[in-house]
């Protein structure tokens, strides 16, 4: 580097061309300036805004109108929609104002009614009413209208919210639900592929009606079409005809008339001829004749030709994304031609075929947009319902005429979206869309869980199958997804996470942009034949995957472009680029697209300049101003990679570079972001800290204390860690951390730290370290049945004979409820529930006190006791009773409990020692954990070693060092620090022999590193059974610690004690100490005999007893019962 | 040895050294640890000192000179697990509305150190429930938050707004039990420092506890260990091997502690006094003084330092110390002498 830049300096100096740039102090002030405009998950939020607030109008608007076609007459028409605020129905058309905290505690949905303004027929009259109900929409949290939106600390705290909780998510029946950002390949793009060798021009067009996939392919040589709607492939040459292009000159000059294109194309026109199609209408009845019947006949197709429907076809369905207007298919036809071009490029080139993992060709489907797809599929299905009722109706006679309002039933649209959204299954009929495992429960283990279940992307792509491709690090991802915050497993590389500066566009509108085109050069290609649009001197021009036009000077055009969205003019969010293999020029305005801003570089110098830098420290300019003085840019993936992206100030070349990185730690996400110094890591384990930080226990929110959660755990004294990072306050992980710093000695001890295992002082543990409480729930609800009788809750009872108050009921109070602050034990009732035996036959009238009840008592399970913190009272959304009682733990660090550092770095609890026996140093300071060196040479977690030391010389200093990527505090400067503090360099110390009391031979690296606390405790995973309960069908010992199952002897084992020769050891465990069975066995027939008598000889003089196994019995009957006779033969043993 | 041809050689020889190399810590050439030495109680009552250096009612740093290690430490180890002291046990919580949990709070009071003298108590009993006056302190905790009747206008401060929003040590109030009051002052058994927060509160909060405080060994909780630490360092010496000038010397005092190496009016170093070095060993970073110096500690000069907690005199902590080793053999010679 050095060297580079010694270089560098020299050919400024021999060029004189230009001063070194300096380096821009405190640049990365941006970043927080641009979360603190978008927040961690502003992706999420301006997707959903952009849906409630603009998407459903146009949804509404596009299915506005609902014929009847009983009454030619009747119509209903939606003039629009609004998504009110939040409430909770109580009772009949009574709300109320609601809160998510208030959601969350009564298992109720947060959410708010959709209305709309409509005009309909009643009677004869025409009624137009506005504000009618149609649905219930569930908000997302801090969307534009939710309660929390724009609320200061103070107020977000009286609404029982913590201020540092991201949003983003929604509260389905008390259930936080995450729809996870799903990511698939672009729409209405071509994409060239290569399939079972065959090159493929693919293009799967979407609009609101249509999803279709149109595919152009070398089939034999030649180039035909293939459509699911078509039963068979079409020759090129007769779509083309079908389009009307019937020459085939003008098809030639479609695709190019040069010496290749031509020969290649000779054989398709060759058998176009041979099939006699020489006009549009042969052409279309060709096409016609392969289509695919139809199952359902309508009304309307009976009487059509299939000429006629191959034209309908070719106009809606074949490339639908392509508007045909008046079935001119002019554009169209270009369409298919340039598709017919990519593929023949891509035969003779193979880098012309297009790469499906690169980011530029993806899409990330967010919130909104897979809402909108969901509540448009819900509101045509509620059309469709209210025209069937006036179908039904209308015919009738009635004395009040038929108003349409009264059948409008909000619970459809309300109960389908809950469900989607509950569920996560999202079953779109018109598009044959199944998709299961969209939505996710927001993980609250910590707060950067929560967090990172926000960034999260997941793909399409099947998880089961090894594919490496989709897995592995795509260069196009830089700066857009996390390259370290992926799962182990089947799902590596197929979850990613976005990376902080990352923000996901959403649509805007294309009219303004085509006007700009045309204004700015693009001449319409419906006015330009073959030759002038593949002319070499010319561009095509595409706006979202349409063709917009050419143009002559695209240089210009990108420049227009781009200077108007520097200016404001169209939004920061349009992208334009060009390719040059192509000769094309794309514009994107569509969702989806991933994109990050970039410091724009102009004439080698940055448009930042420290003024604005200064201007933001002091408050009076804001991100949105650098946006808008256009010194900042937001580029996508596509247009990232016609840019020279600076990512210092010293790398900038003034003749190439465009642009300049803002800082380069964002390119990480927000759990790979705490990780100090992970540019010293090995890459895995930056990888394995990221999935272990979100298993670390901590704070999860300000209103920790408010909530009841199943399962919650917290930390008593939660540190900040001494080594932060930018990222760390960047997402407050400082103000809800998850973790301590521990005083770390790396040497060996005792044997016990062997395989990572960690060893702990106990008088740290004594003071508070690792002390951790866990939360539980326990609830339950007040049915009423239907029958008029419900559930109770009964006082405790007594025993007949002391009168006391018996054992398990001991912490009841008189309301059958157990009181706040009582310890727990095992099997103590918590709410003595009791509920009506018969729910279903109807209690005969008038004697009400006779319904009987059994006990259905909630009970508390588990070894160790626990104290009852709180016990909400309170109805939920069917108004019955709902009751909660929080139980907690408080938990002391045990050997077997785990732990990690911030380095991927994970190990348990090996052995507590005595504070006498740890070793200590010359300063008489003892470490609260010793870490086995042998932990680092393998897994090269250099950044643990720096975090160490500068953890070290902020415990000095009296401050925090940074361990920042890319950056953070020198590790010479940190020596330094440490020197001038009086301690050794290296960060070693002497240390003195706790046992001995003699000097240690080697001098001990010791430190704070911070370490976290893993949710994996042995209070939860040890179990032994020595006896205890069996299945009841094969009287085998019950599986699994939940019920209370027996350790199994599995075949492995068992393979050993065969091999080894221990019959009598194997009967034993097999057998005996399993499902042993005396089972009677008639010796004459060989069947099971029952009750030392056979049924089929009528005797019991041949019977014996057998020991077997109980499921050899069972075998034998199930056998029976399928007319197979299983006979044992019996020999006397001698 | 030969690396270390020094003209304070003699001087070598008297004292027991462990060097301290670049990367490892080293005994002398020929000397091989005290569990090879004879034991000779003339020789060991000759060499035998203690020197108390600095002593105040917190923290004493004293050097006990020559003696075998494994005494030294027994002493370090006696004064962290052993001295017992009075600490919280038991905490009765009639009222907790604060928003710390019952066991965070008790485990909060447990570690907030007594005054009271543990020489005049004695254990529990093991099995006993009730406490009495000779092995048990009675206390309690009753705070109530309250909104600031007086309220300075426009003030949005904690402490202006409520009343007992913070909740101190000092709050603790002391229940004689028995004979207590007569034997006890109440300035004695109190919360040594009568200003740690034990919980912070709003209004509508409140606490009322009863808390127990017995006697206790600090190896059962280290809330009952009377230091905050007791420790020893072995006393380091700094020898230079040649003469060091200029620059050089400039040096070299910056890789000890201020005041160990003075230079001259030659400009040559010399050590001043070593025995306040932290052994950084920083010296070894610089090629061009490396050589210079031979970083050795008296293998048998112990400078320990006890910090006390507060309930006893760092003094009484180590002669309890040595009264509890003492009892200790005792006891095993008598089972010796009953075998």
């Amino acid at each position: 580097m050095g060297e580079l830049n010694m270089k560098n300096k020299e050919w400024e100096s021999t060029k004189g061309l230009r001063e070194p740039i300096k380096a821009i102090e405190d640049k990365w002030k941006l970043v927080p300036s641009f979360l603190q405009v978008k927040g961690l998950v502003k992706q999420h939020i301006d997707s959903f805004n952009y849906f409630i607030n603009v998407e459903i109008k146009k949804i509404v608007q596009a299915n506005e109108k609902v014929f009847c076609d009983a009454d030619p007459l009747f119509y209903i028409k939606y003039l629009n929609a609004y998504v009110g605020t939040p409430d909770l129905e109580e009772g009949f058309n009574v709300t109320k104002p609601t809160t998510p905290h208030e959601c969350r505690l009564r298992d109720m949905t947060y959410s708010a009614p959709i209305t709309v303004d409509i005009e309909y027929i009643r009677g004869n009259q025409r009624v137009i009413k506005n504000k009618q109900l149609i649905g219930r929409m569930p908000l997302m949290l801090r969307s534009s209208n939710c309660v929390l939106t724009n609320k200061s600390d103070f107020e977000l705290a009286q609404l029982n919210e913590c201020p540092h909780d991201p949003g983003g998510y929604f509260i389905i029946r008390g259930q936080e639900k995450v729809i996870l950002i799903q990511e698939q390949l672009s729409r209405n793009r071509m994409i060239v592929d290569e399939f079972k060798g065959a090159i493929q021009c693919q293009v799967t067009s979407s609009t609101h009606e249509k999803k279709t996939r149109t595919n152009v392919i070398v089939k034999n040589g030649k180039y035909v079409l293939r459509h699911n709607a078509l039963s068979d492939d079409i020759p090129i040459a007769v779509a083309f005809k079908a389009m009307g292009i019937c020459s085939d000159q003008e098809i030639m000059q479609l695709i190019g008339s040069d010496d290749n294109t031509v020969k290649k194309m000779a054989p398709c026109i060759m058998d176009c001829h041979n099939l006699k199609i020489f006009t549009q209408n042969q052409a279309l009845a060709y096409i016609g004749s392969k289509l695919k019947v139809k199952r359902f006949q309508t009304v309307n197709s009976k009487c059509r030709t299939p000429v006629d429907e191959a034209r309908d076809l070719l106009a809606t369905t074949i490339l639908a994304h392509v508007t045909v207007e008046n079935y001119n298919f002019y554009v169209k036809a270009i369409y298919l031609a340039i598709m017919v071009k990519r593929v023949i490029e891509a035969e003779s080139n193979k880098a012309a075929i297009d790469d499906p993992d690169y980011y530029g060709n993806k899409r990330l489907e967010l919130a909104g947009s897979l809402l909108s797809l969901m509540f448009e599929d819900l509101f045509k299905r509620f059309n469709w319902e209210l025209k069937s009722i006036a179908e039904k109706i209308i015919p009738k006679v009635k004395a009040a005429p038929f108003d349409v309002v009264k059948h409008m039933r909000p619970d459809l649209i309300a109960n389908g979206l809950f469900a989607a959204i509950s569920t996560g299954n999202w079953t779109i009929k018109r598009f044959k869309m199944e998709r299961h495992g969209v939505t996710q429960v927001l993980s609250r283990l910590s707060y950067i869980s929560a967090l990172g279940m926000m960034t999260r992307v997941n793909s399409q792509f099947e998880k089961t199958r090894k594919v490496s491709g989709p897995r592995s690090l795509q260069p196009s991802q830089w700066g857009m997804l996390c390259p370290s915050d992926t799962p182990e497993g089947e799902g590596c590389g197929l979850v990613k996470n976005l990376a902080l500066m990352t923000h996901i566009t959403t649509e805007c509108s294309e009219d303004p942009i085509a006007r700009l085109a045309c204004n700015a050069g693009v001449e319409d290609v419906r006015l330009l034949g073959g030759e002038e649009i593949n002319h070499p001197a010319v561009y095509i021009v595409f706006l979202n995957g349409n063709i917009l036009g050419v143009s002559r000077q695209y240089k210009r055009l990108i420049r227009v472009f781009r200077m108007f969205r520097r200016r404001g003019l169209i939004s920061a969010f349009v992208s334009i680029y060009p390719n040059h293999n192509q000769r094309t020029v794309y514009i994107c305005s569509d969702g989806g697209r991933l994109c990050r801003p970039y410091i724009i570089v102009e004439k080698g110098c940055p448009l930042v300049q420290q003024i604005h830098i200064n201007e933001l420290n002091r408050g009076i300019r804001k991100f949105q101003d650098f946006l808008t003085d256009g010194l900042i840019e937001y580029l996508d993936v596509n247009e990232e990679n016609d840019s020279h992206i600076a990512t210092v100030e010293a790398e900038i070349d003034p003749y190439v570079t465009t642009h300049l990185e803002i800082e380069p730690f964002t390119i990480l996400g927000v759990c790979a972001g705490l990780v100090p110094y992970p540019h010293h890591n090995q890459s895995p384990r930056n990888t394995y800290q990221c999935a272990m930080g979100k298993q670390a226990m901590g704070t999860i929110g300000y209103n920790q204390k408010n909530r009841i959660d199943t399962l919650m755990y917290n930390l008593v004294y939660p540190q900040c860690p001494m080594v932060k990072t930018k990222t760390i306050e960047l997402t407050n992980f400082d103000k809800l951390p998850a973790g301590q710093n521990a005083t770390v000695a790396v040497m060996s001890y005792s044997g016990y730290d062997i395989e990572d295992a960690l060893i702990l002082n106990q008088a740290s543990i004594d003071r508070g370290y690792g002390r951790c409480l866990v939360y539980k729930s326990a609830k339950t609800t007040m049915k009423r049945y239907s029958n008029q009788t419900s559930d109770r809750i009964c006082g405790p009872s007594r025993d007949a004979s002391t009168g006391k108050v018996i054992r398990a009921h001991d912490l009841l109070d008189a309301d059958g409820i157990a009181a706040p602050g009582e310890m727990v034990e095992n099997r103590q009732v918590l709410i003595n529930k009791q509920m009506p035996i018969a729910t279903l036959t109807p209690v005969p009238q008038g004697q009400p006190q006779q319904v009987e009840y059994k006990e259905v008592p909630i009970t508390y399970k588990g070894a160790v006791e626990s104290y009852i913190e709180k016990v909400m009272v309170s109805s939920n959304s069917e108004d019955a009773l709902l009751i909660k009682i929080l139980l907690r733990q408080t938990r002391v660090p045990e050997i077997g409990d785990k732990f990690s550092s911030r380095h991927g770095q994970k190990g348990v609890t090996g052995l507590i020692v005595q504070q006498e026996d740890m070793p200590f140093n010359d300063r008489g300071i003892c470490p609260d954990m010793i870490m086995n060196p042998h932990g680092f040479p393998s897994r090269m977690t250099v950044g643990k070693t720096i975090e160490l030391l500068a953890g070290k010389a902020g415990l000095m200093e009296g401050k925090f060092h940074y361990g920042t990527a890319f950056g953070g505090s020198k590790v010479t400067d940190v020596c330094k620090e440490l020197e001038k503090h009086g301690y050794n360099y290296h960060g070693k110390d002497i240390f003195y022999s706790g046992l001995t009391g003699e000097l240690l031979e080697a001098y001990i690296y010791s430190g704070p590193v911070y370490y976290q606390k893993l949710k994996h405790m042995v209070q939860d995973k040890m179990h032994a059974r020595a006896r205890g309960p069996r299945a009841v069908l094969t009287r085998q010992p019950t599986e699994g610690r939940s019920r209370d199952g027996g350790l199994r002897l599995g075949e492995m084992e068992r393979d050993c004690l065969i091999g080894y020769g221990a019959s009598m050891l194997l009967m034993e465990r097999l057998m005996l100490a399993s499902d042993a069975f005396s089972a009677d066995i008639c010796g004459a027939c060989g069947r099971l005999a029952s009750r030392a008598w056979c049924h089929a000889c009528r005797s019991s003089a041949a019977v014996s007893t057998v020991d077997m196994p109980y499921a050899c019995k069972l075998l034998f009957q199930e056998l029976a019962s399928m007319n197979i006779v299983p006979k044992l033969t019996l020999k006397k043993y001698s | 040895m030969s690396k270390y041809n020094i003209s304070a050689m003699s001087k070598l020889e008297e004292k027991p050294r462990v060097f301290l190399e670049e990367f490892r810590v080293k005994n002398a050439p020929n000397d091989y640890g005290f569990a090879d030495e004879k034991w000779s109680f003339k020789k060991f009552t000759k060499k035998f000192r203690i020197i108390i250096v600095r002593m105040n009612d917190f923290e004493m740093e004293f050097d006990l000179i020559g003696i075998q290690p494994a005494f030294a430490n027994a002493f370090r180890r006696l004064m962290l697990s052993e001295v017992p002291s009075m600490a919280i046990e038991k905490v009765a919580i009639r009222n907790n509305t604060s928003i710390i949990q019952d066991e965070v709070l008790a485990h909060r009071l447990g570690l907030i150190p007594l005054k009271a003298d543990p020489r005049l108590f004695e254990y529990r009993a093991k099995d006993s429930t009730e406490g009495t006056e000779f092995d048990t302190l009675e206390f309690s905790l009753k705070v109530k938050c309250t909104n600031n009747k007086t309220q300075i206008k426009d003030s949005y401060r904690p402490e202006d707004l409520y009343e007992n929003h913070c909740v101190y040590s000092s709050q603790i109030k002391w229940h004689p039990i028995g004979n207590q009051a007569s034997v006890h002052k109440e300035i004695d058994v109190g919360p040594v420092h009568g200003d740690i927060l034990i919980s912070k509160m709003r209004p509508g909060h409140e606490l009322d506890l009863h808390l127990v405080a017995v006697k206790g060994i600090g190896s059962d909780h280290a809330k009952f260990s009377p230091v905050a630490t007791a420790s020893y360092r072995l006393l380091p010496e700094i020898i230079l091997t040649r003469e060091v000038t200029g620059s050089d010397a400039k040096l070299l005092q910056t890789c000890f502690s201020p005041g160990v190496i003075d230079i001259d009016s030659n400009g040559r170093a010399f050590v001043k006094d070593a025995r306040y070095d932290v052994c950084s060993r920083n010296v070894y970073k610089y090629d061009e003084i490396k050589d210079a110096v031979v970083l050795s500690r008296i293998r048998d000069h112990f400078i320990f330092t006890v910090e006390s907690v507060g309930a006893m005199s760092p003094d009484v902590i180590f002669s309890e110390a040595v009264k509890i080793l003492r009892d200790k053999c005792k006891c095993l010679l008598e089972e010796l002498n009953t075998l």
